[in-house]
């Protein structure tokens, strides 16, 4: 009962933080149709950045600064590295970002160094929420969901109630006739992905210091996100958020479960003379590879991913 | 720029794919490439140079595995990886298993047979899809089999690998492997065979319906055949030679660890097809030269190797997405034309530029590197080239910055005068091709 | 029924709600050229992309040589018999265009996904695909890349892989669009030679490749068949007068 509503709790922290990712890879892939490898660098750049501004001027400023750093960053990736690319076809534009999440490994490491940064929670936001049975919710948790709700909440105004998010929505269903009325769609590209590279910022800040500040933390989070995308389905926001919930908190309880087969055996009064590996292993380190393994599943059973749209 | 172009491009390779012919004077070439293969070690026996031409080898067959889906089926996969791997562990338990049961020199097949079943299966799941979605369920498997080999530690290894020794007995007339030579010769011979093999592919029914795919997969159903198929069948086949380049690495290093799985190698091996160019069949066997060759010259200067070849690899996808290939293509176009005399120029005024931009570059990666590195190197302080420049001093970045200022400010016009040159010599070429063609 | 190459009976198409084709019944003889005409947008292309299943179909039954094809995939139908072309350019723009027309051999010459032939060697390929190439007139072109074909070059083309499996049934979608005129004339002749002895149906707006061509003419308006019959009841018959064109037709 209490692993159970602790790890519900801590699932869906980091489920909302897998939704702030994939919400502007999807963002970025149903407007521009590509795929964005570098969206996990992006995260990890979020982090970084929110790590040297909280040095400096502390966190709050960079709970701001970072994301609007990341945005230009992600804006100027657009307008000169990827529209260049684009013009060579779709294969150029993916690799370009493929290559470029390589390289802000290397950028990473030569500003920062290969090793852990001190990217600490701060001290207004440490402590403990509440205390659950005998297991305490950090404060930091709970502000961590409070601002992926926000940023969804704030992504829906955006999209439904503004002016310009009319026009990203026009674009994102007939890019030619938004274009066509007049409005500048290169520039609508550029702003869309600079957006999704902030909210990639944003998610790098409160998960910088809730997880870890290093150069691996883009390669470990990257291929997750894209499970997430494939197992909603490419293009849907809905499928996005569900499949973020679903693996984020799937993978928290399965961390959280030391158990194996041979346990079970056990716990059931049968004692086996032999135990092969396979019944050894537990369900903590069948953990890394539960995505992939729901991915494949999914292609099989449903290739069109929980709730895509399209068939391809 | 405009949206619908944007949105367009049912080809995916587009200008990539640019026929670079292949005529006579490339029987004249491979003749001459296996006389320097059999030669070379009577001049350079070194055991260093032997072992990086072995990587050379076994490189060229992973390369052009890898192209037999990019080059010739359109299918981006960022996951080869795990043919390779489990090609090069299948090989090492193979090796372990029958003591010399299996002669050496066909183990590699046991790698082969090893990653086509994978592929089997794998390639039943990735080539559900194609496109966009297919590189990204090629980058899942390719993380979940990299995951799986921490899972696995009696198969895998464990963080240690597994190793073996491929001296199993005298061999016959003492080639048993023991020595390096006699593994140069083994790899060299089966890397003839591979690239005879795979050449072979692309002038059969299937390899000439896997180019359809690649060009328009829609048109490939009208015309009586299922693009999954064959992107099926393209996927195991290549599954088979990159698992016979894995053998052959796991025969070469006695030892394999979870590195040969990792996003790493899928990584390095696009960087091979596409530096050489995924257009035409010789590329991806240029980039496995010129990259082996890059990588340990590059990391035996700086520890900062990486970052330039992601830097390297952007340049290329930016500025020649058609690879090495296509660039001495092209140029092979302008010099039988005798039109070469009316580019140079422009070069020789583009090379100042580009040395300083590059100088001003390698300065700051060297120098940020150094000043991170501080504190276990002792200083900040170090020399390119004779060059005094110290990380920790504010002068040394503004003289690389100023730099690379300067080299992209000249390289902008230095720059208009290449396309210039370019324009008038392809105007030229469009006019010669009117005249003499149909 | 047996003579009959196609017969469409009740066949609807919906987009959501919107009725794109509705209660279409058509019987084609073994043997006839027949083209489709109809204004803009009456569901001529969505026609035939239902009987080549590049689209499902909602409702009705699509018969070729007398089996029931709803629901095949297109390669199936492809493989019963039925060949059809594109009214936007769809070839292998990066192949030659012997190698285009080559794609469209292999199937029927039985060679499959083989990569145990050697593609050089085969001669009843080779030979076929010269054939065609003799056909569409391009010979001359054939080591050329098809996609820097002129326009016309390209049609051509299409209809060249179309025609090149020798499928019996062949379909042709607006082969002409876009032509000048004497580029049209060449098209007609060309279709004429390629589908001699073969089912022929068309959708075409040329009203004078459609009378030159035809043994009979469907009109489709608003995703129905207004009349069938031959062009001289087709050019007599005041609805269709009425209701598309009234004036082409009689000049034509």
């Amino acid at each position: 009962m209490e692993f159970g509503l602790i790890s519900l709790l801590n699932g869906v922290t980091y489920g909302l933080l897998l939704f702030m990712l994939s919400s502007g890879l999807t963002l970025i892939f149903s407007m521009m149709g590509i795929l964005n490898f570098a969206h996990a660098s992006f995260y990890m750049l979020g982090a970084y950045f929110a790590y040297q501004i909280s040095a400096l001027i502390g966190f709050w400023p960079a709970l701001f600064l970072a994301p609007l750093l990341m945005g230009v960053v992600g804006a100027l990736v657009e307008r000169y590295g990827l529209r260049k690319a684009h013009k060579f076809g779709p294969v150029p534009e993916l690799l370009f970002t493929f290559g470029l999440s390589f390289l802000v490994v290397e950028i990473v490491q030569l500003i920062w160094g290969k090793a852990v940064v001190d990217y600490r929670v701060p001290p207004s936001l440490s402590g403990t929420l509440f205390t659950l049975f005998s297991t305490s919710f950090p404060v930091y948790k709970g502000f961590m969901m409070m601002v992926s709700v926000g940023m969804l909440v704030a992504l829906y105004v955006l999209l439904t109630r503004t002016r310009i998010g009319l026009i990203i929505q026009a674009a994102l269903s007939r890019p030619d006739m938004a274009q066509a009325l007049g409005h500048n769609v290169p520039r609508i590209f550029t702003l869309v992905f600079g957006g999704g590279a902030a909210l990639a910022g944003l998610a790098g800040v409160i998960g910088g210091n809730a997880f870890v500040t290093e150069p691996g933390m883009a390669a470990s989070v990257g291929p997750i996100v894209f499970v997430v995308v494939v197992v909603g389905g490419l293009g849907s926001l809905g499928g996005a958020f569900v499949a973020s919930l679903l693996i984020g908190i799937l993978q928290t309880f399965m961390v959280g479960f030391d158990y194996s087969l041979l346990d079970l055996a056990r716990s059931l009064g049968i004692h086996l003379q032999s135990s092969p590996a396979l019944m050894r292993l537990s369900v903590t380190q069948l953990a890394p590879i539960m995505p992939y393994a729901l991915m494949v599943a999914i292609l099989i059973f449903r290739p069109r991913g929980l709730m895509g749209a399209r068939e391809s | 720029m405009s949206a619908p172009s944007r949105m367009a491009g049912r080809t995916l390779l587009g200008p990539i794919v640019r026929g670079v012919s292949q005529a006579w004077a490339g029987w004249v070439a491979w003749a001459a490439v296996i006389v320097v293969v059999v030669a070379a070690p009577l001049f350079i026996n070194k055991s260093f140079f032997l072992s990086l031409l072995c990587r050379i080898g076994l490189m060229t067959i992973f390369a052009l595995s890898y192209n037999m889906l990019l080059g010739q089926t359109g299918l981006l996969s960022f996951g080869h990886a795990v043919y390779y791997g489990l090609g090069a562990f299948a090989t090492m338990h193979v090796l372990n298993a029958v003591h010399g049961g299996i002669p050496i020199t066909l183990l590699p097949l046991a790698g082969g047979a090893g990653a086509l079943l994978f592929g089997v299966v794998f390639g039943y799941v990735t080539t559900r899809k194609a496109g966009t979605t297919f590189a990204m369920i090629s980058l899942g498997l390719g993380e979940m089999v990299a995951s799986s080999s921490l899972m696995f530690p009696h198969f895998f290894g464990g963080e240690g690998g597994i190793s073996g020794n491929r001296v199993t007995g005298k061999g016959w007339f003492g080639i048993n492997f023991g020595t390096q030579l006699q593994m140069y010769y083994l790899i060299a011979a089966w890397t003839a065979v591979c690239i005879a093999a795979t050449w072979s592919l692309t002038q059969t029914p299937l390899g000439r319906m896997a180019n359809a795919v690649r060009d328009n997969p829609e048109r490939v159903e009208f015309v009586g055949y299922s693009p999954q198929w064959i992107r099926y069948l393209m996927v195991v086949l290549s599954g088979f030679f990159a698992g016979i380049a894995g053998g052959l690495t796991a025969l070469q290093y006695e030892i394999v660890t979870a590195e040969v799985l990792s996003d790493y190698t899928s990584g390095i091996v696009i960087l091979m097809a596409f530096v050489g160019g995924v257009g035409s069949f010789s590329g991806p066997i240029i980039g496995a030269v010129l990259i082996t060759i890059l990588q340990v010259a590059v990391a035996s200067v700086t520890p900062a190797w990486p970052f330039y070849f992601g830097l390297f690899f952007l340049i290329m996808v930016l500025y020649a997405p058609g690879g090495i290939a296509s660039i001495v293509a092209e140029h092979r176009a302008v010099w039988r034309a005798h039109l070469l005399s009316r580019l140079l120029p422009s070069y020789l005024l583009a090379a100042l530029p580009v040395t300083l931009l590059v100088a001003g570059i390698i300065a700051m990666v060297e120098m940020a590197y150094a000043t991170v590195n501080a504190v276990e190197r002792g200083t900040a302080e170090l020399h390119i080239l004779g060059v005094p420049l110290d990380g920790a001093a504010a002068l040394s970045w503004v003289e690389a910055a100023a730099s690379i200022a300067a080299g992209l400010f000249l390289l902008s016009l230095a720059g208009k005068k290449v396309s210039q040159g370019w324009q008038d010599v392809s105007a030229v070429l469009r006019a010669v091709a009117v005249e003499t063609g149909p | 029924m047996s003579t009959l190459a196609l017969r469409l009976n009740g066949v609807c198409k919906k987009f959501g709600r919107a009725t794109i084709l509705q209660d279409v019944t058509l019987d084609i003889p073994a043997g006839e050229r027949h083209c489709i005409i109809g204004p803009n947008g009456a569901g001529k292309s969505t026609l035939f992309n239902l009987i080549s299943a590049r689209l499902p179909t909602s409702a009705g039954q699509i018969e070729l040589k007398g089996e029931n094809v709803v629901g095949l995939p297109p390669l199936e139908i492809n493989r019963r018999g039925l060949s059809r072309s594109f009214q936007i350019t769809n070839i292998f723009p990066n192949l030659s265009v012997f190698d285009n027309v080559r794609c469209g051999v292999l199937w029927t010459l039985g060679y499959r996904y083989s990569f145990w032939h050697r593609l050089g060697k085969l001669r009843d390929a080779r030979e076929r695909t010269e054939q065609v190439l003799e056909q569409i007139g391009l010979s001359q072109r054939r080591d050329t890349l098809a996609g820097v074909l002129s326009y016309a070059e390209q049609r051509a083309l299409e209809i060249g892989i179309t025609i090149a499996g020798g499928a019996d049934v062949i379909l042709l979608d607006e082969p002409t669009s876009g032509m000048s005129r004497s580029e049209s004339d060449d098209a007609v002749a060309l279709i004429r030679r390629v589908t001699e002895g073969k089912t022929l149906v068309m959708v075409e707006h040329d009203m004078s490749v459609v009378f030159g061509l035809a043994d009979r003419i469907s009109v489709l308006v608003y995703g129905k068949i207004l009349a069938t019959g031959v062009p001289t009841v087709i050019r007599a018959n005041p609805a269709v007068q009425e209701a598309y064109l009234g004036k082409s037709l009689s000049r034509a």
